[in-house]
């Protein structure tokens, strides 16, 4: 299969427990571009990335990778056990041989060079995250894979956080696959966003996706209206459990759910 | 030196080696049991082995361990049940059925107390060349494939994602671990073997800052624990097994008044 992309993935589904957890997403990475998963709790984030990197099986639908691309995977916990002595040099040499001058740049780049020697059970959560960014750049990656990579950072270290991560586009031309669950902070970061809630809600760039009247129902009003004017009528609404019920038949404008 | 002496010190050298690493990662993998329920499982090893007729015991013990590791993985994906209680069954299941099946042998002489205690002064150079070649085997598996092995331990999906071969590797660790527990049978005897992989190791935490230094000061320690074993039981004429996994025994519970190395904050 010939793509320009990174990740192409087409109609992909899981299912756990007779339970559909995501249902026919479509979801491409080109090079060089910031793909953001957004969605609220349980919308499927974290299974949707998993599934592209095959780390879940798929009920239906197909991943391709673009071959020989180099992943590098920020989990989104990772807690090592303390029976087990860890330093932070130790664990980012784990990712494979990098010269000792690029490891130098990238650990001062992330920030991490302080840390450095520290055991890994006494960093912070807010370290972890950097120290797991260091990780996946020291392989040099084609394709940065970040589950919730400000989680457990401040208000302040997240918009650095991503800044970096632009930052790091920029220089490497990397393609960025990310999960958030705020696109206030990723917006200015990101080139373009899907909306999640099992099924995909909506994609665009982050201006149209947040007047988007799916993403506007999805998190509701005053989420969105602090981002854009919320002028739009919902075709749908969403049951607990995800489900996908129609509105009112007249006021179409919304997307396919097939 | 008596030659019964040295074969004995040859024979826990031998496997202290080996079971020095394969025990942290036991550790660092949270799998404390499964030492356990592979010891147990090499008695019905032994007990088929003689039923079968295959001469040589070690045999029999690597394939039903290698069995009971991948009866476990397939338990695993069929039940809900927490590990621990699938490791409680099996463990003491296989010990159950290897009793049941030794008591049908009435023709063949086995001595049940020296599987379950271990012979280590009856050690002979047969015995000898076995524990040498599995743990030698061991620990060279173990060395090429140490790099993806932490890998997994510390986070399985991004081993995965990074490419490693997850299910590859994990089948061999079961292997090498399979392969140390036949080794060790001779030494401690089934009902210490586990005590032999997690109580040096154990020790070995609080001194180390990497790894490679806990696997390290685990050999050591076990090292250290076989000497003194066989001293304490030369000298009081105590059983040599149970005087190795005392001396460890010591060994941790000083560890654990060291100022703590691995534990700074």
């Amino acid at each position: 299969m010939a793509s320009d992309y990174l990740i192409d993935a087409k109609g992909i589904s899981v299912r756990a427990d007779g339970r559909s957890i995501i249902d026919n997403v479509d979801l491409t990475v080109a090079e060089g571009e910031i793909v953001t998963l957004i969605g609220p709790n349980g919308a499927g984030k974290t299974t949707l990335v998993k599934a592209v990197l095959g780390l879940r099986n798929l009920s239906s639908g197909s991943v391709s990778i673009k071959p020989g691309a180099v992943i590098g995977y920020m989990p989104q916990r990772l807690s090592v056990d303390t029976n087990l002595p860890l330093t932070v040099r130790r664990f980012i040499g784990l990712a494979g041989k990098a010269e000792k001058g690029k490891r130098q740049s990238v650990l001062e780049e992330v920030g991490v060079l302080p840390i450095v020697d520290s055991s890994i059970h006494d960093i912070s959560g807010g370290e972890m995250q950097r120290v797991l960014l260091a990780r996946a750049l020291l392989r040099d990656p084609d394709l940065l894979v970040l589950d919730e990579p400000a989680q457990a950072v401040d208000v302040n270290g997240q918009a650095e956080l991503y800044h970096l991560i632009s930052a790091i586009r920029e220089e490497r031309d990397c393609g960025v696959l990310m999960v958030s669950h705020d696109l206030h902070l990723v917006m200015s970061a990101t080139d373009k966003v899907l909306c999640l809630n099992n099924h995909l809600c909506c994609v665009g760039h982050p201006e149209a996706v947040s007047q988007d009247p799916n993403y506007v129902e999805l998190f509701g009003p005053q989420v969105a209206e602090s981002l854009a004017l919320y002028h739009h009528h919902h075709d749908h609404e969403h049951t607990v459990d995800g489900h996908v019920i129609p509105r009112h038949a007249q006021d179409h404008e919304g997307h396919d759910h097939g | 030196m008596d030659e019964f002496i040295l074969y004995a010190l040859l024979a826990g050298l031998g496997v202290t080696v080996a079971a020095g690493p394969l025990g942290s990662f036991i550790l660092w993998r949270r799998m404390s049991f499964f030492g356990d329920t592979l010891a147990h499982a090499a008695l019905l090893g032994v007990a088929l082995g003689l039923l079968l007729g295959i001469t040589d015991l070690t045999v029999g013990v690597v394939i039903v361990c290698v069995g009971a590791a991948a009866f476990l993985v397939v338990l695993q994906n069929r039940t809900r049940l927490g590990n621990d209680a699938l490791l409680g069954i099996l463990s003491h299941g296989t010990l159950a059925v290897g009793l049941v099946v030794v008591s049908f042998m009435e023709n063949v002489q086995l001595d049940l107390i020296g599987f379950l205690f271990g012979d280590i002064l009856s050690v002979t150079t047969t015995d000898l060349a076995w524990i040498y070649a599995t743990s030698g085997i061991a620990i060279a598996i173990l060395f090429k494939i140490w790099r993806p092995l932490l890998s997994i331990t510390i986070h399985e999906d991004l081993a995965r994602a990074e490419g490693i071969q997850v299910t590859r590797i994990n089948l061999l660790f079961m292997i090498l671990i399979a392969l140390v527990v036949a080794a060790a049978m001779k030494v401690v005897g089934i009902l210490l073997i586990a005590a032999l992989l997690i109580v040096p190791a154990s020790a070995a935490r609080h001194y180390a800052r990497t790894p490679e230094q806990m696997a390290g000061m685990a050999v050591v320690i076990g090292t250290s624990s076989v000497v003194g074993g066989l001293m304490l039981s030369l000298a009081y004429d105590t059983p040599a097994g149970p005087s190795i996994v005392v001396i460890a025994l010591v060994l941790f519970l000083i560890s654990t008044l060291m100022p703590n190395v691995g534990r700074q904050v």
